[in-house]
C-alpha cells in the first residue's frame, strides 16, 4: 500500500498529475489515496521530497 | 454562490479568474471555485513573464512586480557564463511577479466585473447528464451543493482531476513530469535584474535550475528535473540543496515549496460536451522554459470567448465548442508550443559535452527581441551544425 509521510510531503501535486489512476487527490494541504491505488509507485518516484512510500505488507 | 451559472470556472489561478472576467464581460454569469482557503497561496511558481506577454493581459502593477529584468543569463555544465541582454541595452525585457498578489489582482478584478468568487469550495464530481457536461458537485464546509452550469471551464492546474472525472485521461508521463522544488531565498549575492539558468546532467537532469530575482538580494532558487530522473537519493530537493550549500551557503530561505510542471505535449483534445479545459490542465505549460501563466491566461480568455460563442448559438457540443482547440493550437502560442518540445527533445538527449559546445559559441548575445524563438535561431546562427541535427525542426525555426 501507498503510504505518505504527511510530515515530509509539501502537498504540491506533484504526484496527483503522473497517476493512472486517479488514485490521488490533493484536498488543500492534504493529500488523499482512494482505494483504487494499485501501489504502482510512480508518485513515490517523482516526488520532490521523498514523502510517498510504498510499503509491502508482511 | 448560486446554483446555477452560465459559466463556472474551476479554479482560481490566472487561467481561471481571466476566464471568469472574460465570460462576464461577455455578458455572462461565471462563477470561479477554489479548492484553497486563498487565492494565490502557496505560490508553485518560478514566477517570471515575458514584457509583452505580461502587457497583453494587464499593466504592470508594482503591487504584485518583485523586479523588472533587463537581461537573462544561462550557465554551461561547465561553468561557462553566456549573457543575455536585450539590442536596447538596459530595456525591460520581463518581470518576476509576486504570484501572491498577482493571482488576488486577477481574480479580484474578475469578481469587480461581475464574476462570483467561493473559496475554500472544491469540485467534488462533474454532474452529467448524457454524457454531457452540466455542472459540478461543490463542496464548502462539509455540505456538497449542485451547481449547474450551461458550459464548465475546467483551470484546476497541474494536479487537475476535474477532466478525468469526466473521462479523459491527462495523466502525465514520468519522464515529462519536472519534479520540482523552490526556495524564495534572501541575503544572497544576485544580479538583480537577470533570471539567471543552469543546464547540466550534474546539475539538473533533463531539467534546469533557475535564480529568478525578487529584489536585490533575494530570489527564487528552484530546480526542476524529470520525473524519470528522480528518486530516493536524487530527488530535486537533493539537487536543491547541493547547489545552494555550493553556490549561496550564507543565504536565509524564508519560502520552501515543492511542485510539478508539465512538460509533455498538450492534451489531445481539450473539450467535451460542456466542458473546455484551460491553462496548466489541458498541460499547455511551454515544454521548454515550464512558463505556464502567460498560456493558463491565453487560453482562459479564449475558453470563455469560445464559450460565450457557443452558448450564443446554443450549441455547447464538443462539436462546436473544438473552435476553442482548434484555435489555441494555431494561435502564436500553440506553435510555440509544438516547436519548443522538439527543440525540449532534442536537448535533453544531448551530453554536457554537446551543451558546453553550444554554449560556448556564443558569450554574449543581443537580442532584437527577446525570446527563447531568437535565442534559439541566434545559436542555430553560429552553430550552421545544428541545422543537421536538428533537420525538419530547423526549417520551422527559420
Amino acid at each position: 500500500m501507498l503510504k505518505v509521510h504527511r510530515d515530509i510531503c509539501g502537498y504540491c501535486g506533484c504526484c496527483v498529475s503522473v497517476c493512472q489512476e486517479g488514485a490521488l487527490e490533493l484536498i488543500d494541504a492534504y493529500l488523499s489515496v482512494e482505494k483504487n491505488c494499485t501501489s504502482c509507485g510512480v508518485c513515490a518516484k517523482v516526488c520532490p521530497l521523498g514523502a510517498l512510500e510504498v510499503v509491502h505488507e508482511e | 454562490m448560486k446554483n446555477k451559472y452560465d459559466v463556472l470556472v474551476i479554479g482560481g489561478g490566472p487561467a481561471g479568474a481571466i476566464a471568469a472576467k472574460t465570460a462576464v464581460e461577455k455578458g455572462l454569469s461565471a462563477c470561479i471555485v477554489e479548492k484553497r482557503p486563498a487565492i494565490g497561496a502557496p505560490v508553485r511558481c518560478a514566477e517570471g513573464i515575458g514584457k509583452e506577454a505580461l502587457l497583453e493581459f494587464i499593466e504592470p502593477d508594482p503591487r504584485w512586480i518583485s523586479a523588472e529584468m533587463t537581461g537573462a543569463g544561462i550557465v554551461a555544465p561547465d561553468g561557462f557564463f553566456m549573457k543575455l541582454e536585450s539590442a536596447m541595452a538596459g530595456s525591460k525585457v520581463g518581470y518576476v511577479l509576486d504570484r501572491k498578489f498577482f493571482d488576488r489582482e486577477l481574480v479580484w478584478k474578475a469578481a469587480e466585473a461581475g464574476a462570483d468568487v467561493a473559496v475554500k469550495s472544491r469540485a467534488t464530481a462533474p454532474i452529467m447528464e448524457n454524457g454531457v457536461v452540466k455542472g459540478a458537485k461543490i463542496e464548502a464546509g462539509g455540505k456538497v451543493t449542485n451547481v449547474h452550469a450551461t458550459v464548465v471551464i475546467a483551470a484546476d492546474g497541474v494536479e487537475s482531476k476535474f477532466s478525468k472525472w469526466c473521462g479523459i485521461d491527462t495523466t502525465v508521463p514520468v519522464r515529462e513530469i519536472m519534479s520540482s522544488v523552490q526556495y524564495v531565498m534572501t541575503d544572497i549575492d544576485i544580479d538583480p535584474s537577470s533570471t539567471i539558468f543552469y543546464l547540466g546532467n550534474e546539475v539538473a537532469p533533463e531539467g534546469y535550475l533557475w535564480v529568478f530575482p525578487k529584489g536585490k538580494r533575494t530570489a527564487n532558487v528552484g530546480i526542476g528535473i524529470s520525473g524519470k530522473k528522480s528518486g530516493e537519493g536524487h530527488r530535486a530537493k537533493d539537487y536543491l540543496d547541493r547547489f545552494v550549500k555550493k553556490t549561496f551557503p550564507h543565504g536565509k530561505t524564508i519560502e520552501f515549496s515543492p511542485g510539478g510542471v508539465s512538460v509533455c505535449r498538450p492534451l489531445p483534445c481539450t473539450v467535451a460536451d460542456g466542458l473546455i479545459i484551460a491553462g496548466d490542465a489541458a498541460r499547455v505549460v511551454d515544454p521548454l522554459t515550464g512558463g505556464g501563466i502567460y498560456n493558463g491566461m491565453f487560453t482562459g480568455k479564449l475558453a470563455a470567448e469560445t464559450a460565450a460563442d457557443c452558448i450564443g448559438k446554443g450549441d455547447l457540443s464538443k462539436k462546436a465548442l473544438m473552435a476553442y482547440d482548434k484555435e489555441w493550437r494555431a494561435s502564436k502560442m500553440g506553435k510555440a508550443i509544438e516547436r519548443n518540445y522538439h527543440i525540449k527533445e532534442y536537448l535533453i538527449k544531448q551530453p554536457d559535452t554537446k551543451l558546453n559546445e553550444i554554449i560556448h559559441s556564443v558569450s554574449k548575445l543581443d537580442l532584437s527581441e527577446f525570446s527563447t524563438l531568437n535565442l534559439i535561431k541566434e545559436i542555430i546562427r553560429v552553430n550552421p551544425k545544428l541545422v543537421l541535427e536538428l533537420g525538419a525542426l530547423a526549417a520551422s525555426l527559420r
